[in-house]
């Protein structure tokens, strides 16, 4: 179990409230008359933080009204055959074919063997370990001897981790700079899924930090992608592929990254 | 507190194990248990062959049911046919439940105590037939030649050595499978071929296209016999040959369904259009022409309609599904491809003989309590299907629930005992034949399934599927027989030759493959 989960493991081990559902119920109902005492009642700062809030709020349920209304508009025009043939019964069709694409893609790159060992950032800056770690010199003992580190990067961390006794922590990796999914965009076709990350295969800076999990621009991901159907040749579902991250997580709160094809 | 035995130690252990090792447990039916009474019941009709018989348990082996079946039904000593054995619980809450008998009574029945000595045993038997399948299991062949992905396959029905296919290049191309080289491409068409079919005799190829025509070729040479059938105002879907005992001699005809909602009756030697069936109100996507004159024909606008084949009238409409009709399955279908092709080999030498052959198979494979019962079975986008018996009522006999995707694919097993349905929820169905009660599951496509051939003996069955596998299933067991990857992108088509030897396969990698054991 993750260390930070125990709210989940009580309720797997105990269940829920007799009244969870019905709480929930009450609270939902209540949301409107709060917001409507918000709006009304609050002064200042806190009632402009408010309406801004509200704002993006109703801006979003404008949007999403909108995109329902429009799926709900049959088309009328007639569904033009695809580029790529396909068997009868398949013609008349709507397929998702984003992530098939994709596959197919991957499995064309694949047979160009000098494609196999690129990877799209060949080259990055180096960082230093006075950037990467800050020295934690809290207590008296870690503080004559200053052997704690603070891990300052974004880091990817398993989901079975847990931390080990202070006494014997010599890396910390701070829970606000985990990450657990990345945004792995396909080269060409241009398709941005978001998936989850399954471990740091290779942090080009250092061998310790692919161990930390550490994630800079560079890295090298591994990402679990059984959601996009993509099938080995075994005819079994491939579910890690390789992915290179392009932007600096450190500076973005978001991990960004391409897939190796 | 109740003593609890100490663990055994670790020389009691290795004794075990050594004993284990050394003698394997037996399996023997006790001599013990007298006799137990048996009543046959055939699986195609639902009627007892006679009345129940008593034998002795010891001797209930499936060997022994089989030759005493042979016995009560009056079958010579050269004509002894196998029989596969089944038992239906008649315990209503739990209906459905069938046990195959795979060696004796006893430990199928006896020994997990659904039935005692003391009861009569209601045993559904079906013949089996007397050549046997075996399994594909290599890729003999892989074959370049088409640029664009496969959309059809079809064997001839002469025997598994040529095999024709369908490409999105717009040719069709004719196959030596026995040595896995091309003999023919045909070309002609300015689009996809869609659908391909070898007339019923093997001298002939039908092509349909998305260009809007069907093209006739000489299964022999490759040439074009004479100019394409034109009528149709968009593209092909689905081909079929008038059974070869229903032809005129000389004038065999082939009917096209088409995404312009009509099918077409073409004359194929004087390339007119006989007949067009109009009255479906969407895109017609697969037509049958059943041996006793009916053409059926499926639409996306949820009906199916059966029509006359002489006259082209409407004789019925079947409606019962609540979205497109994706295919339909003949219980003759496997009789109507091969007409006088049997698996002996032996072609008779004039036409009427052959004409005479075709007649007699089939009346042989459709006869049911002397009467010939053509079933159909429709597959269909809201996730069911329907078994119907035209002939008989506009009602369906069953409805098949069980999928839970658009249903994609429907086949009749040679021998009829069996539906096979594939859809796009990765999973293969079996159901009986003959009620459309539901079998098994064939788990194991990790992609949706796209079509699926059962061997000639319908003792086994491949499916194709868009995970770029092909799967071969034993039926009987319900478990997977073989795992054929090999295909690098979706498995669009797949046929079983009607002599059972090889596997044709093509997809989205655009190479052809052929399999065999």
């Amino acid at each position: 179990m993750p260390q930070n989960e125990y709210i989940e493991r009580w309720t797997k081990q105990h269940g829920k409230r007799l009244d969870h559902d019905e709480r929930v119920r009450k609270r939902e109902a209540r949301e409107a008359h709060k917001q409507s005492k918000d709006a009304q009642n609050l002064r200042g700062l806190r009632a402009k933080l408010y309406q801004q809030k509200r704002h993006a709020e109703k801006i979003q349920m404008r949007k999403r009204i909108k995109a329902q209304e429009e799926k709900n508009v049959k088309s009328s025009a007639p569904s033009e055959p695809s580029k790529t043939p396909l068997p009868q019964y398949l013609l008349d069709r709507s397929q998702a074919t984003n992530a098939k694409a994709l596959s197919s893609a991957i499995k064309d790159k694949r047979t160009e063997k000098a494609a196999k060992f690129a990877v799209p950032l060949p080259k990055v800056k180096g960082i230093s370990e006075e950037e990467m770690f800050k020295v934690v010199n809290t207590g008296k003992k870690t503080h004559k001897k200053s052997w704690k580190r603070m891990i300052t990067k974004p880091t990817f961390v398993g989901n079975d981790f847990t931390r080990r006794p202070v006494k014997y922590e010599r890396f910390i990796r701070p829970m606000g700079l985990r990450y657990k999914k990345a945004n792995v965009t396909h080269p060409e076709m241009a398709v941005t899924v978001q998936l989850p990350i399954l471990s740091v295969k290779k942090n080009p800076q250092n061998p310790l930090y692919t161990q930390l999990g550490v994630l800079t621009k560079g890295t090298v991901i591994e990402v679990n992608v059984s959601e996009l159907g993509i099938v080995t040749s075994g005819g079994k579902v491939a579910w890690g592929k390789y992915a290179q991250v392009t932007n600096t997580p450190e500076n973005d709160g978001c991990v960004n990254a391409v897939l190796l094809v | 507190m109740a003593t609890l035995l100490p663990p055994p130690s670790k020389r009691q252990k290795t004794e075990i194990a050594e004993k284990a090792r050394l003698q394997q447990e037996i399996e023997s039916i006790p001599s013990d248990l007298g006799s137990i009474r048996v009543q046959f019941f055939d699986q195609a009709t639902g009627s007892a062959t006679g009345p129940a018989v008593s034998v002795p348990v010891g001797d209930a082996t499936v060997k022994n049911l089989e030759t005493l079946l042979n016995t009560l039904q009056g079958n010579d000593d050269d004509e002894r046919v196998p029989y596969r054995f089944t038992y239906q619980s008649d315990n209503k809450d739990k209906d459905g439940q069938t046990i195959d008998i795979l060696a004796d009574l006893y430990h199928s029945l006896l020994k997990p105590g659904l039935k005692t000595t003391e009861d009569t045993v209601h045993l559904y038997f079906t013949p089996q037939a007397v050549f046997r399948v075996k399994a594909v299991s290599r890729c003999s062949a892989s074959i370049a030649g088409h640029g664009e992905a496969i959309l059809a396959t079809s064997f001839s029905p002469i025997n598994s050595s040529t095999m024709v296919t369908g490409s999105g290049d717009s040719t069709a191309r004719i196959w030596d499978c026995d040595t896995g080289t091309p003999l023919h491409t045909l070309k002609g068409h300015t689009s996809w071929v869609l659908a391909v079919s070898y007339s019923p005799n093997g001298l002939m190829i039908a092509t349909g296209s998305m260009d809007n025509t069907v093209r006739i070729w000489d299964a022999k040479t490759g040439q074009a016999l004479g100019a394409p059938l034109k009528g149709h105002s968009k593209w092909i879907t689905s081909l079929a040959w008038e059974p070869y005992h229903l032809q005129q001699s000389g004038h065999p005809r082939l009917a096209s369904a088409s995404k312009d909602s009509t099918v077409r009756i073409w004359d194929v030697i004087s390339k007119r259009a006989d007949i067009v069936l109009s009255g479906h109100k969407g895109s017609v996507n697969c037509v049958r022409w059943g041996g006793t004159g009916k053409i059926y024909t499926s639409s996306h606008d949820r009906s199916i309609k059966v029509w006359n084949s002489q006259t082209g009238t409407l004789i019925q409409t079947l409606s019962a599904h609540a979205h497109r009709v994706n295919h339909l399955a003949l219980s003759t279908d496997f009789v109507l491809r091969t007409a006088y092709h049997d698996h002996t080999g032996k072609i008779p030498e004039s036409d009427s003989e052959k004409v005479a052959a075709a007649k007699k198979r089939f009346e042989q494979a459709a006869t049911i309590n002397n009467k010939i019962v053509e079933k159909l079975v429709s597959a269909s986008d809201d996730f069911t299907m329907y078994l119907w018996d035209p002939e008989s009522s506009s009602k369906p006999v069953a409805r098949l629930l069980g999928h839970q995707k658009e249903v994609n694919h429907v086949t009749f097993s040679p021998d009829m005992a069996y539906i096979a349905s594939a859809g796009f929820d990765n999973h293969v169905k079996l159901w009986n034949g003959r009620d459309g009660k539901f079998i098994t599951t064939l788990r194991g496509h990790v992609g949706a399934v796209y079509q699926c051939c059962f061997s000639a003996d319908s003792r086994l069955l491949v499916s194709s599927s868009k995970d770029t596998t092909l799967k071969v299933w034993n039926v009987r067991t319900g478990k997977l027989s073989m795992d054929l990857p090999g295909h690098k992108d979706e498995v669009f088509a797949v046929d079983w030759s009607p002599d059972g030897q090889k596997v044709g396969s093509g997809g989205k990698d655009k190479a052809v493959r052929i399999w065999r054991n």
